[in-house]
């Protein structure tokens, strides 16, 4: 705990501040901390001394009838009002800051949210799920919507955040002040694996950017089933089907490929091709035995045809 | 007083007096029996919210899965945030001391309307009963807030949870309905407004909200109900409906119940500090007018849950400026307490203790607050952990350990018997340090990004959830301790004298435990309730006694 004030003496506990409005918020938040710790210790110290100073003997005694004192009243309740009216007009400003984006040249990002991944719609159309690739020192603006339930998107490095709510759209902007990762975490309450819809943001060189994008977000020259595994992590599949034969909230893909499977309402199937192909854009159509009632969402328009035969190359390889 | 005319005054205490047998308190409409049952219900369900708690902290002590699967975690962290609120929190204070301690402070026989009284208690165990059906049957996950759509597609059985809920918020309104008219109707001659003790202040607002603000959340509960049944579209965006409208319907109810909350809490505070350190309050008025101040301002203030909602940014700023203005009366009752002490003959006593960790806890909670309201630093730490530390230090360290305060001030005057002040002192050192051990490491991790609500974290947390999980140990102790020593005094427990800790307010110029009818001729009080530095313990100055001996003690 001394370490992480120690890191950062003027805002503590504060994670790292790697965008341009992570700075200036964490002005405001140092003059708050740093006053509020001023009165805490006040108060802590009267909160000790006064009951040392006039403890009580083995008799209670005579106490004078202090009753109220005008002077006194108006000054604690003045100088708390003065710090409050510069602390609420600062804060006001950077609010109205963190969510205008400045004008120019502002690199638009689409951000869906559903149970429970993100994925990333680029300007030129490229979705990659899971990964948000910025150019460095550039405004990025996101623009957020929800398929399913309300989720939230935050970056602590960047001091940013914001629900993200079904039928409608919220934005966040921010300007990466060097390359780098970060953490991305959904912060609002969104069901079972809530606390795995976890994002990275990639803050690249403009070239990089632009070449990332040309692969999809994909290493050059990968042999399918690698690609498969990486869309695996980032689509989310992850959160809810193992490919360690562990259940969680959907079979396990260990051995999945031409297995053959029980379905509700009766029959089984043998999994091939098609099947992966129909669970992944209709997943409701045919549902496996003991998994009635689970509400995987459809991955239409989320996955293109090249990324579904990726991923079934990668169940292929899980024996 | 002769053996004669002694015996000629003399009634039995309420125990007594109001008849034996399970029937005779099923049946009684006698404020302090209600209080009591009351009391044992609230303890039973803030033990069940406790073990939940230590279950969710023992869960996150290490990254991963420990021993619950993520969907029987966010179960467990919805059953102990409904139980805690809706079945300790709220009624904790008001409807358990208060129902006692109330018309005593009024110098009352009861409450204006008993039978209300009873029903309420009633209306409350059933809404209880139905918030265990729901942990049974409907595996509920949805978090005591029940956002949509959340809740709406959940195929979670939401909807007795939400019947439980809806109908506690009666029991609510029924308590407040009834302290506001015993209040108005029921003070005893010579007792005005301004000679009224502080806790009936406290009380007084608290209850203008329970009557006034729970009906909003009946109304909400319907809706979300029919929304789930009928499917009508009111909340639920694909058929048109919007989320953020429940939170405004949600926030409406629940942001002026965490002053339901809080505000008992310093209505305790008040009575013990003076009476601890035999002065008088500092700053009655102030202190009263700020209680109906929060009371007031805290029906304009449910928008700061939703800042970065996507409510609009003019919206969030007018909330925030009026969230900012409770700090004002807030800090105006710590500075009062304390000014209280000054020249004060203190005395250290277990109520003592506890008043003295509530302004140390409440402090902290008020000062994170701001942080909170100021719109740029809520951006980056709400829905974090900074959250969840800040609302256990205001609920918990205010409400719960108010209640606390109050359960060992009117103990003595509840069931007549002391109890151990060694193991007492131990237990209340061993509550301050287990919560600050539990709460003050989720400060930090909430500055750092850890979100709330997170069944697994990121390696980097470990050590502060570790910190936190233990201190849920040394807290539960404390708890345990506790337990042992209450549970021992009614049984052991040395004699109490009616007035031990030598205060002024009329419920220690009776008998402990009082009798029927509270006292035995009508109380007129000659002094404030606050008018210390006079000598009490001389008999010829001792106040009001309606007539009957009043035996003084320390309590020791």
């Amino acid at each position: 705990m001394l370490s992480h004030i120690l890191l950062s003496p003027w805002a503590p506990f504060m994670p790292p501040a790697k965008s341009d409005f992570a700075g200036s918020l964490d002005t405001l938040y140092g003059f708050i901390w740093w006053t509020m710790a001023f009165f805490f210790v006040i108060i802590v110290f009267l909160l000790f001394y006064l009951p040392y100073k006039y403890r009580r003997g083995d008799k209670p005694t005579l106490t004078p009838r202090i009753t109220h004192n005008l002077a006194l009243e108006l000054t604690w309740s003045g100088i708390p009002a003065l710090l409050i009216i510069v602390i609420a007009f600062w804060g006001f400003n950077l609010f109205v800051k963190a969510y205008v984006p400045p004008g120019g040249d502002v690199t638009e990002i689409n951000v869906t949210g559903k149970q429970w991944a993100w994925s990333f719609e680029h300007k030129d159309g490229t979705v990659i799920p899971g990964e948000l690739h910025v150019p460095v020192g550039r405004p990025v603006k996101l623009v957020m919507s929800s398929t399913d339930v309300i989720h939230s998107f935050f970056i602590p490095d960047f001091r940013v955040k914001s629900d993200v709510v079904p039928g409608r759209y919220s934005s966040i902007w921010f300007t990466p002040k060097e390359v780098g990762d970060h953490q991305v975490f959904c912060t609002e309450y969104c069901g079972d694996s809530h606390s795995a819809m976890l994002a990275t943001v990639h803050v690249v060189t403009e070239e990089q950017y632009k070449e990332t994008l040309e692969n999809g977000g994909l290493p050059k020259e990968a042999p399918p089933a690698q690609r498969g595994a990486l869309i695996y992590q980032r689509a989310g599949c992850v959160t809810c089907h193992t490919v360690d034969g562990v259940r969680l909230v959907g079979p396990t893909f260990k051995g999945i490929f031409g297995r053959t499977e029980q379905l509700v309402g009766g029959g089984s199937l043998t999994v091939d091709e098609n099947y992966i192909r129909e669970s992944i854009l209709q997943p409701q159509a045919k549902i496996v035995a003991g998994f009635e009632g689970q509400q995987m969402p459809s991955f239409q328009g989320v996955l293109n045809d090249r990324q579904i035969g990726w991923i079934i190359e990668y169940l292929k390889t899980l024996k | 007083m002769t053996a004669d005319a002694h015996a000629a005054h003399h009634h039995e205490d309420f125990y007594v007096e109001g008849g034996k047998g399970i029937w005779s308190w099923l049946t009684t409409l006698d404020h302090k029996r209600i209080g009591l049952m009351y009391l044992w219900s609230v303890l039973l369900f803030f033990f069940v919210g406790g073990m939940l708690a230590l279950t969710i902290r023992l869960e996150l002590m290490n990254p991963g899965k420990d021993f619950l699967t993520a969907k029987q975690y966010n179960e467990v962290f919805t059953l102990h945030g409904a139980i805690m609120i809706f079945l300790f929190l709220i009624p904790a204070i008001p409807a358990a001391l208060g129902n006692f301690v109330l018309p005593l402070l009024l110098g009352a026989k009861d409450v204006a309307f008993p039978r209300l009284n009873l029903a309420s208690y009633y209306i409350y165990v059933l809404g209880g009963i139905f918030m265990i059906y729901a942990i049974w049957m409907g595996r509920v996950d949805t978090g005591w807030t029940f956002y949509t759509p959340y809740s709406v597609k959940a195929s979670s059985a939401v909807i007795p949870m939400v019947l439980g809920v809806f109908i506690i918020g009666f029991s609510s309104i029924f308590t407040g309905l009834n302290f506001i008219a015993t209040i108005h109707k029921m003070r005893t001659p010579g007792m005005t407004w301004s000679k009224m003790p502080l806790f009936c202040w406290g009380m007084y607002a608290t209850s203008l909200i329970q009557v006034l603000a729970t009906p909003v959340l009946g109304i909400t509960l319907v809706l979300l109900t029919m929304e789930k049944v009928w499917h009508i579209g009111l909340f639920d965006p694909e058929r048109g409906g919007d989320p953020v409208l429940f939170q405004h319907f949600f926030w409406f109810y629940s942001h002026p119940a965490v002053y339901i909350m809080i505000l008992p809490g310093m209505a305790v505070i008040s009575e013990v500090i003076p009476t601890f350190s035999q002065k008088h309050i500092f700053g009655y008025k102030a202190i009263g007018f700020s209680s109906v101040a929060i009371a007031i301002l805290g029906f304009l203030v449910w928008g700061h849950h939703m800042f970065v909602a996507t409510q609009s940014q003019l919206a969030s700023i007018i909330f925030s400026a009026i969230t900012y203005l409770i700090g004002i009366p807030s800090a105006i009752k710590v500075f009062n307490w304390l000014a209280t002490m000054y020249k004060g003959s203190v005395q250290l006593k277990t109520p003592m203790l506890y008043a003295l960790s509530f302004i140390f806890l409440f402090t902290i909670g008020g000062l994170t607050g701001i942080f909170l309201a100021c719109l740029a630093v809520d951006i980056h730490l709400t829905d974090t952990y900074f959250v969840v530390a800040h609302f256990h230090y205001v609920m918990m360290g205010g409400n719960a350990i108010g209640f606390l305060a109050g359960l060992h001030y009117w103990w003595p005057k509840m069931f007549g018997r002391m109890y151990n002040e060694k193991l007492a002192q131990i237990a209340c050192a061993l509550v301050f340090i287990g919560f600050n051990g539990t709460f003050l490491p989720q400060f930090v991790m909430g500055s750092r990004g850890m979100p709330r609500r997170y069944y697994d974290y990121l390696p980097e947390f470990h050590t502060m959830h570790m910190l936190s999980t233990m201190g849920s140990w040394v807290l539960a102790l404390g708890f345990f301790l506790m337990a042992g020593y209450l549970l021992a005094s009614l049984r052991v427990g040395a004699k109490a004298a009616d007035n031990p800790w030598l205060g002024l307010t009329l419920e220690w110029q009776t008998a402990s435990p009082p009798p029927l009818h509270n006292f035995e001729k009508q109380p007129i009080p000659k002094v404030g309730p606050y008018d210390y530095g006079y000598p009490v313990h001389e008999p010829k100055r001792v106040p009001g006694l309606g007539g009957k001996e009043i035996v003084h003690g320390t309590g020791d």
